[in-house]
């Protein structure tokens, strides 16, 4: 690849850093053994989100301001996380749709800013990271991901690339698990039954893994895989790309 | 309308209904997941919903001279033409020329416009007997409910139950062939639709160019309703026209598909005047009501006017996954699924319907299948703007001091690093006071137990990502 940046900023979505860094220090081997060279700025928190997700834009408003902030000088941006991407990319357009100087740095920003598979695919060009991984897995299609940055096919290229590991399709991969946001908690009756129809289509896979590129649906899954003691494990991604024969 | 109350309660009861869910699934397969192959037979290059979304923002965008010209063809051809700024009033014009004509009996065509005017409740009030001829239509009329589908009122029944109905209420025997169900039906309108003096219908689109209203249907109900009776009214949202032939072809051909997953169906009726001299049937009276009902308002708005696109054909809720689950009554209103959830609040007051703009994922598979692109997840979260902070403009008051609260703290934190590494060793501390029988989180207090109501939470992590980089790479970094 021509335009292969050296330089890799990360961009931890603020649930991996808090309650599932494993997610991102798996990230963060796949990128290193593709010679990537990684810096964290220290100061980040979180996109804003939750808040833009909510209506409350501004609140969301000062944390993508500070996102510019942080991130502005990074050659390239690389998140594990589809939604926070797509809230870059496009999103921070619609909050500073009236503010011209704010709009132009975000426009800035997001046009350097990735999806973990899709930097991996799409910029490095790399399928085949290497990895070992036994058994079968599905893959869930991220609603913003999906709709949002249309990443279907990365994802998917890559898993088809780990050895020992065989990808199962579930129907309706595309459909929401029912987690978005506050909606989850406003309206657990509703999240649940759509949750409830997402883990009866990974089950009947077979597969005895669901991985996808979103920790908050996978969180969301696994929520009620715990609650339920359902033979399912979850596991992000990255950490699929990162396993190793042992 | 339902309440916000009863809104979480009728559709927590519709999320456990698995009746329910598999009549919905089918639209959801037929139609719905089915919706993007169909538009490609429209164009296989170009994606045809852009064109049609092209079509639909050029008329919007010009609509005073569109139904101008529209009415001109229709009043040039003998017919009426009304301008109904309100429900009220479009009721009130329906009522007189029901009135005039001594009328006893209307016959009516499927029309959603009328459910949001409140018609039929108003003709039975005056004493008027309304029948619906449309199957679906007619059925939960029997039942004595409202519609669930924009496109298929009845989905929520089984042929089953439809059979126990028509036995209850028509006198029929048993049976739950769909074939004899449907000639039961026919049987019982025909001899209406030969009584009526008054025919109303809704129309799907219209041409300016030609000055006709369009209507479709697969039954052949709407044909006889709209040229047996003497008198023929036809209700029109004022946003449901095309300016050219052109471009009511390009509309037609996406919404027959959108709608039904046909190419075309079964009967297109052009409806613009009364019978003329040379014409075998028809009525001898016309009526056109343009309904605007809270639509200028819309229009008048950047923000919001792409939903006056919209052109009805009810595929958005064949993939939503909420309404998939809770089926269109647990809305309370007339037009459910995504599309309700936009277009209600902006004609019904968005504090009052706040449940319709939060019930939803955002997950954007309705704009996906929109066969004219509509960003219903862009005016959803809009509507949330609204209701976050207030908005004179459309009268909203901040939904939620509390909330808002919440959410000014969190960015305050967010805003700083150290704030937020803070919070994460107290959240360390508290967490272990809270039950984790599996190693999740079994019960969160508060708002937050929405969530642990049948899911676990995630514990936090011994040391976040950002800490643990600092630890061992914060020198090189
Ligand atoms: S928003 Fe789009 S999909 Fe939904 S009813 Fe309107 S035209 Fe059809």
């Amino acid at each position: 690849m021509t335009n292969r940046p050296k330089r890799v900023t990360l961009f931890i979505q603020c649930i991996i850093d808090s309650c599932f860094p494993d997610a991102a220090w798996a990230m963060v081997r796949v990128l290193e053994k593709q010679g990537v060279e990684l810096v964290h700025p220290k100061d980040q928190t979180c996109c804003g989100q939750p808040a833009f997700n909510a209506g409350y834009r501004q609140e969301a408003a000062r944390l993508a301001e500070r996102f510019l902030d942080v991130f502005e000088d990074a050659e390239a941006i690389v998140c594990p996380s589809g939604s926070c991407v797509n809230m870059v990319r496009h999103h921070y357009a619609e909050l500073f749709e009236h503010q011209p100087r704010l709009l132009a740095r975000a426009e800035a920003v997001a046009a350097k800013t990735w999806e973990f598979t899709e930097y991996l695919v799409d910029v490095l060009g790399v399928t085949d990271v290497g990895a070992f991984w036994k058994g079968q897995v599905t893959y869930h299609d991220s609603c913003h991901l999906l709709r949002g940055l249309g990443v279907a096919d990365q994802p998917r290229a890559l898993l088809r690339q780990v050895r020992g590991l065989e990808l199962v399709e579930m129907t309706r991969s595309d459909e929401c698990c029912g987690f978005g946001g506050t909606f989850a908690v406003k309206y657990p009756e509703i999240s649940e039954a759509l949750l409830e129809t997402k883990l009866a289509n990974v089950q009947s896979t077979g597969a005895e893994t669901v991985t996808g590129c979103d920790m908050g649906c996978l969180m969301h899954m696994q929520g009620m895989i715990t609650r339920r003691g359902l033979p399912i494990q979850v596991r992000h991604i990255a950490e699929i790309l990162a396993g190793e024969e042992r | 309308m339902n309440s916000p109350e009863d809104y979480r309660s009728s559709a927590g009861k519709a999320a456990a209904d698995t009746r329910l869910h598999s009549a919905l699934a089918k639209m959801r397969d037929k139609v719905g997941r089915n919706a993007l192959n169909l538009y490609t037979q429209v164009d296989a290059q170009a994606d045809p919903r852009l064109k049609a979304k092209d079509v639909r923002r050029k008329v919007v965008n010009n609509l005073d001279v569109v139904l101008t010209s529209l009415a001109a063809k229709i009043t040039g051809r003998g017919g009426h033409v009304h301008f109904a700024p309100t429900d009220l009033d479009a009721v009130e014009y329906c009522l007189g020329v029901a009135r005039r004509h001594g009328v006893r009996r209307v016959v009516k065509g499927k029309s959603m416009l009328s459910e949001e005017i409140g018609l039929n409740a108003a003709f039975e009030a005056a004493g008027i007997e309304t029948v619906e001829t449309d199957l679906g239509e007619y059925i939960v009329q029997l039942k004595g409910e409202t519609p669930s589908h924009i496109i298929a009122p009845a989905i929520h029944y089984s042929r089953e139950q439809v059979g126990e109905l028509f036995a209850e209420k028509l006198g029929e025997p048993y049976t739950s062939d769909p074939p004899t169900l449907t000639a039961m039906a026919r049987k019982a309108l025909r001899e209406k639709m030969l009584t009526a003096e008054m025919g109303v219908s809704g129309g799907n689109t219209a041409c300016a160019e030609t000055g006709h209203v369009t209507i479709v249907s697969n039954e052949g109900n709407i044909r006889m309703s709209s040229t047996m009776p003497r008198v023929h009214v036809v209700l029109l949202g004022i946003e449901k026209v095309a300016a050219t032939l052109e471009d009511h072809d390009v509309l037609l051909r996406m919404l027959t598909r959108a709608a039904a997953g046909q190419k075309i169906s079964t009967y297109v009726s052009y409806v613009g005047g009364p019978r003329l001299e040379d014409e075998p049937d028809g009525p001898e009276e016309f009526h056109l009501v343009l309904v605007d009902n809270g639509r200028t308002r819309i229009l008048g708005d950047p923000d919001f006017r792409e939903v006056l696109h919209c052109i009805r054909c009810g595929c958005c809720l064949n993939v939503c996954p909420v309404y998939l689950k809770i089926g269109g009554h647990s809305y309370g209103t007339p037009y459910c699924g995504p599309i309700g959830a936009v277009f209600t609040p902006l004609t019904r007051g968005v504090n009052e319907c706040h449940h319709l703009c939060q019930g939803e994922t955002l997950c954007g598979a309705c704009k996906q299948v929109c066969p004219v692109d509509n960003d219903l997840p862009r005016m959803l979260s809009l509507l949330r703007a609204k209701l976050a902070d207030g908005d004179p403009r459309w009268n909203v008051r901040p939904q939620s001091r509390g909330t808002k609260a919440a959410f000014a703290a969190w960015a305050w934190i967010m805003s700083r690093r150290p704030a937020l590494d803070l919070l994460l060793r107290l959240g360390r501390a508290v967490q272990r006071l809270l039950p984790k029988p599996s190693g999740w989180i079994r019960r969160l207090p508060g708002p937050l137990s929405g969530w642990t109501r049948g899911r676990d939470f995630p514990p936090l992590a011994k040391e976040s990502f950002t800490e643990r980089w600092a630890r061992t790479r914060g020198r090189k970094a």
